[in-house]
């Protein structure tokens, strides 16, 4: 198989984003998204790993969307599912000697712990306390994550603004 | 149906099977009411309420009293270590230690719940933000029971005033989904029932109207349950002026209300029922005050000994 999806080709053409040799590629990013899911995963660019970003280049699935290559490093399954919170249609693809391995969807799981905070400054999670937040998803499409703490419903623009 | 050692968190957190039982145990606690009891002797109850109260907090002192217990209590923040920057994760980990449950009041939403999970002792929640009163919720249901010829089901009820901030216009609604009847919220439109709390109740399949104005309905009611608008809420002032006098209940537009109608409050009062109302037969709200001591009474007598008591 080879590194990236037919939709990427068209980049590729243009050589925006070269391929990796190993790794991984997060494709099919939500456009507009790609420096966000970089910060939900918790990548600063601090790391010393090379991260190539490539933002609202042409799909074919989809219009537009954004790619975000990394290189030498895999993130593990927790990371890999908070991408869904913003971009619930990326794509995973990893990369081992230029060809893709393995591909998979990322997941949206039911329940969300520590990434995103509460709106609701009168939540405990919000307060002196040792207490991480913890939301459930109410929604999925589009999504809506409830605190378990203190009822506040938190939508995608609010999930988004916070990175 | 054993309620040793539940926390007590969210009105949201019970069947209508459990409430029925509560409720049923709370009109058995009249006998202890009037003659005492030794059930929860040697046990102790700490209060410790972050925020002023006047008839939960001693409503739950009063039930323990009444059952034989004790109680320790934290009434004044400013007098503890709080003051010191102790959050209250270490002050529940401390009293814990010196008390068989605890009822705490706090500002912050959620902070029930998150104690509930470090306590190793029951934690009831005695109002917490904007959002939970479970306690308050029951002792309504409790009123509507009993003085509605011992049903819920089938009656019309309409919660006025601040919905919005208020948590026991909250919890009451979430308590009466588990039953067969018509809400009615009538508010402001800066005050109107959170949404969420709307379309949980949407898909509950509760009937639920929103309207600004009780007259159009009130002959049609069987309860109305008011509550404080809180003037601090309103960014201006004038406004607040402008809504308060709509949502002031008063002797000449009860001239049409059903003869069974029960007025509530969870008090405090401050202009929404004139005090010729008080006189009425329609007036429960200091009833309610009655049953929040046999309510409460229940709990601490579930949670603290089971069901392994007698009448």
């Amino acid at each position: 198989m080879e590194e990236d999806s037919d939709s990427h080709q068209d980049s590729e053409k243009e050589l925006r984003v070269r391929k990796i040799k190993d790794g991984m590629v997060i494709d099919h990013i939500t456009p507009g998204n790609a420096l966000n899911v970089l910060k939900i995963v918790g990548i600063t660019g601090k790391e010393g790993m090379i991260i190539s970003i490539a933002m609202n280049v042409p799909s074919k699935k989809s219009g537009t969307k954004d790619v975000v290559k990394i290189e030498n490093r895999e993130l593990d399954l927790e990371q890999i599912n908070r991408i869904a919170l913003i971009s619930p249609n990326a794509t995973i693809n990893i990369i081992r000697d230029y060809e893709v391995i393995q591909k998979k969807k990322v997941t949206l799981e039911n329940e969300i712990q520590g990434v995103i905070k509460c709106l609701n400054p009168n939540c405990i999670t919000n307060g002196n306390e040792p207490v991480k937040s913890f939301f459930k998803i109410v929604q999925t499409n589009p999504i809506a994550i409830r605190c378990e703490y203190c009822d506040r419903i938190i939508d995608y623009d609010e999930i988004c603004q916070q990175f | 149906m054993n309620f040793l050692g539940r926390h007590i968190i969210s009105i949201k957190d019970f069947s209508r099977e459990e409430l029925d039982f509560i409720l049923k145990v709370a009109n058995q606690m009249e006998k202890f009411y009037q003659d005492g009891s030794t059930l929860l002797k040697g046990k102790i109850l700490a209060t410790l309420f972050f925020e002023p109260s006047t008839r939960t907090r001693l409503s739950f002192v009063s039930a323990m009293y009444k059952l034989g217990g004790e109680v320790i209590s934290l009434s004044n923040p400013e007098m503890s270590s709080i003051v010191k920057g102790e959050n209250l994760t270490d002050t529940i980990a401390t009293v814990q230690n010196y008390a068989d449950a605890i009822v705490l009041r706090h500002k912050l939403e959620g902070s029930s719940k998150f104690m509930s999970e470090i306590s190793r002792v029951p934690i009831i929640n005695g109002g917490s933000g904007t959002k939970e009163h479970p306690t308050q919720a029951m002792l309504d249901l409790l009123t509507i029971q009993n003085e509605m010829n011992g049903k819920i089901d089938g009656l019309k009820i309409a919660i006025v005033g601040d919905l919005k901030y208020g948590r026991t216009g909250r919890s009451l609604a979430y308590a009466l989904s588990n039953y067969d009847v018509d809400l009615f919220f009538i508010s402001p439109p800066l005050l109107r029932m959170q949404n969420e709390v709307v379309s949980d109740l949407q898909k509950l399949n509760v009937p639920v109207k929103e309207s600004e104005d009780i007259m159009p309905i009130i002959k049609d009611l069987d309860v109305i349950y008011v509550t404080r608008i809180q003037k601090e809420r309103f960014p201006d002032p004038t406004e607040y002026e402008k809504v308060k006098g709509t949502y002031r209940l008063s002797l000449d537009m009860l001239n049409d209300v059903k003869d069974q109608l029960i007025i509530m409050h969870p008090l405090p009062r401050v202009e929404e029922i004139d005090y010729e109302i008080d006189k009425t037969k329609y007036a429960k709200y200091f009833k309610q005050t009655y049953y929040g001591v046999l309510l409460r009474m229940a709990l601490l007598a579930l949670i603290l000994s089971g069901d392994n008591f007698d009448f």
